[in-house]
């Protein structure tokens, strides 16, 4: 199996034409980042908002529960029904504005969670402080809460991000491109090399941009937040020296 | 000067957590909300930058009635300290201190210096700027959150219990230097507290609260301990007031007797004593400790040396409280308390029963007494 995998996507001609790799690859890129932008600018808001107000927490739990619950296939061929009769479009949109729309919902509920809950978990004293030094509200949100919940939200935008780009095969079903295409003609001729190399493909992608994620998560995060001062914490006697005639001040 | 004009706070629940709180505190001095808890002390402290609005009543920062100033900018002027320090986790020791600075538009540099300033001011060691939060202790913390609110040199200063989330031994210094720090900067600080030893022991003026937000008396700490107000001040104040009082009048004119005594590293040979104990002294004539002469004479040859000291003494300064000397003599294996002068060096001894003397002959319950040692008082 493993080598016919292999036989599939060595074969050169797989990488080229208008069914070749690059192009769904491409296709399967820009309908995953569509639904992550409009998605993170939807929860990403409403997560600080009512994290920092500490009101509306019911509709977080709400959509977060509804929202995973839902199936995904039927929930596309319910908004093509329901929206594609009144597109009157001669390219793409007509099944593209339905998955979008599908692939939204289903990036919502992680990212609004977790920065609701980044938001929300930040320590009361922490708050507090801000406050009385005479930080305005916004002031505290943007220079206290965000960078302190910073490592839940970009969980939930890794997990937003897995999620999608694994789901966005179903773009195929409705006769759209990206990788799916491999999963849906392949059990379509019955070539199972071809779709189990779909699916490899759709791995790899959602590996590569996770470890790009967390590439930016490492660079966004403040190093007192991480905790990964402490590597640093090496050679320098001076410092230990003053480490030592300060212990007694602790 | 920070003055409450019968200030109330009401919660719609019914709860009266201050009840018309008409008080004053003064410019320069560190006056200490105290009181078991439910008594309203954190609720009026926080009155005063509005982190709570009174339902009634007003407060005034000198002449100025702080429910006309807008709160982030109310808030800037006045320094705050709480508990857990609460340090940004996120932002390094330096910035944490350039907080307020920032706030109010510093430029950066200027900030950032001001924070290292502070840095040293609290005690702590300069390569702790770059550092965060999370590398210091609690003790640490809690210096930084004090460098914090003193960043923009604010006249005026809350401390919402700021030494009792730390060990015993740190906060004894921790309050040693705030106290320290207090004489140089002498802000008016608002303090709260639900210890009353660290009220007495803080405090130019204490304000005793009780449970419902009354005012159960506003005093000295010498006044609070000789006479508390009533039945539940007594009770809250706590046991050994008499002996603590003692720690506000100063000793005055003691007449001590001479010490015979031994130099360390000399030769136990002939040494006497007439009941046995001899006061070691350094070559500067500073007192090291008590030598039995009967635990220590097995040889002629034995020299006075550290492991045969007896260290349970303590020591008071010619100028130290009736406490202090008291102290000294209760503390001391041989009964003569030991009195040594600013130097550090041997005055001479005296015994409790010419301390109890000299208490019974000073005039009973001076009502302000000077304060003695331990500065900021």
């Amino acid at each position: 199996m493993i080598a016919e995998i292999w036989n599939w996507l060595s074969d050169s001609a797989h990488w080229h034409g208008p069914d070749g790799v690059p192009i769904h690859l491409r296709e399967h890129l820009q309908y995953s980042l569509i639904a992550l932008l409009i998605a993170a600018a939807i929860a990403l808001p409403l997560g600080l908002l009512i994290g920092h107000t500490g009101r509306g927490s019911f509709v977080v739990v709400a959509i977060a529960n509804s929202f995973r619950a839902l199936p995904t296939v039927g929930l596309l061929t319910f908004f093509v029904i329901l929206i594609a009769p009144h597109i009157h479009s001669t390219g793409t949109a007509t099944y593209l504005i339905p998955s979008e729309i599908v692939l939204v919902l289903l990036a919502i509920p992680s990212m609004l969670t977790n920065t609701y809950a980044g938001i929300s978990a930040v320590d009361p004293a922490v708050r507090d402080a801000a406050r009385g030094m005479g930080m305005r509200g916004s002031q505290t949100l943007w220079q206290v809460e965000l960078p302190n919940a910073l490592p839940l939200i970009f969980s939930g935008i890794r997990s937003s991000f897995l999620q999608v780009i694994a789901t966005a095969t179903i773009t195929a079903y409705v006769s759209l491109g990206g990788l799916g295409r491999y999963l849906i003609d392949g059990l379509a001729q019955q070539d199972y090399p071809q779709m189990a190399s779909g699916a490899v493909l759709v791995a790899v992608l959602a590996l590569l941009i996770d470890v790009l994620l967390a590439a930016v998560q490492r660079y966004a995060v403040s190093r007192g937040i991480t905790g990964r001062y402490s590597r640093k914490r090496i050679v320098d006697p001076a410092e230990q020296q003053a480490m030592i005639a300060a212990a007694p001040l602790t | 000067m920070i003055r409450f004009d019968s200030v109330s706070k009401h919660y719609p629940d019914g709860t009266v957590a201050v009840d018309s709180l008409d008080l004053v505190a003064p410019s320069g001095q560190i006056t200490v909300f105290v009181g078991p808890s439910g008594c309203g002390k954190t609720t009026s402290l926080r009155m005063i930058n509005r982190m709570i609005e009174p339902t009634s009543g007003s407060i005034w920062l000198d002449d100025q009635d702080t429910s006309r100033i807008a709160t982030h900018e109310l808030r800037r002027q006045i320094g705050y300290v709480i508990q857990h320090a609460g340090l940004f986790p996120h932002r390094t020791i330096v910035d944490n201190i350039a907080t307020v600075p920032l706030l109010l538009g510093w430029d950066r540099n200027k900030a950032r210096a001001r924070g290292r300033e502070l840095l040293e001011r609290v005690g702590l060691p300069a390569h702790f700027a770059e550092r965060y939060p999370a590398q210091l202790s609690g003790g640490q913390q809690q210096r930084v959150g004090v460098a914090r609110a003193l960043a923009a040199d604010p006249p005026v200063m809350l401390m919402d219990e700021p030494f009792s989330a730390v060990d015993p031994i740190a906060r004894d210094q921790l309050q040693e230097e705030f106290l320290r720090l207090q004489n140089e900067l002498g802000k008016t600080i608002v303090f709260v507290t639900h210890d009353i030893d660290e009220a007495i022991k803080l405090g130019d003026q204490v304000a005793v609260l009780r449970v419902g937000g009354r005012l159960a008396q506003l005093a000295t700490p010498a006044q609070l301990l000789s006479e508390p107000a009533d039945a539940f001040v007594a009770a809250f104040v706590g046991r050994d007031r008499g002996y603590r009082a003692l720690g506000f009048t100063p000793v005055g004119e003691l007449a001590t007797h001479d010490e015979p005594t031994i130099a360390m590293g000399s030769a136990l040979t002939g040494a006497e004593a007439a009941d046995g104990w001899l006061l070691a002294v350094d070559d500067q004539g500073a007192p090291q400790g008590w030598l039995r002469l009967a635990d220590s004479r097995p040889g002629a040859d034995t020299t006075v040396t550290e492991d045969l000291l007896h260290r349970g003494g303590t020591v008071a300064g010619a100028d130290a409280s009736l406490r202090a000397v008291l102290d000294a003599c209760l503390s001391s294996p041989s009964g003569r308390g030991v009195i040594v002068d600013e130097a550090g060096r041997l005055a001479g001894t005296v015994t409790a029963s010419e301390v109890l003397a000299l208490i019974e002959r000073r005039a009973p319950a001076d009502p302000n007494p000077q304060p003695v040692g331990g500065g900021g008082q």
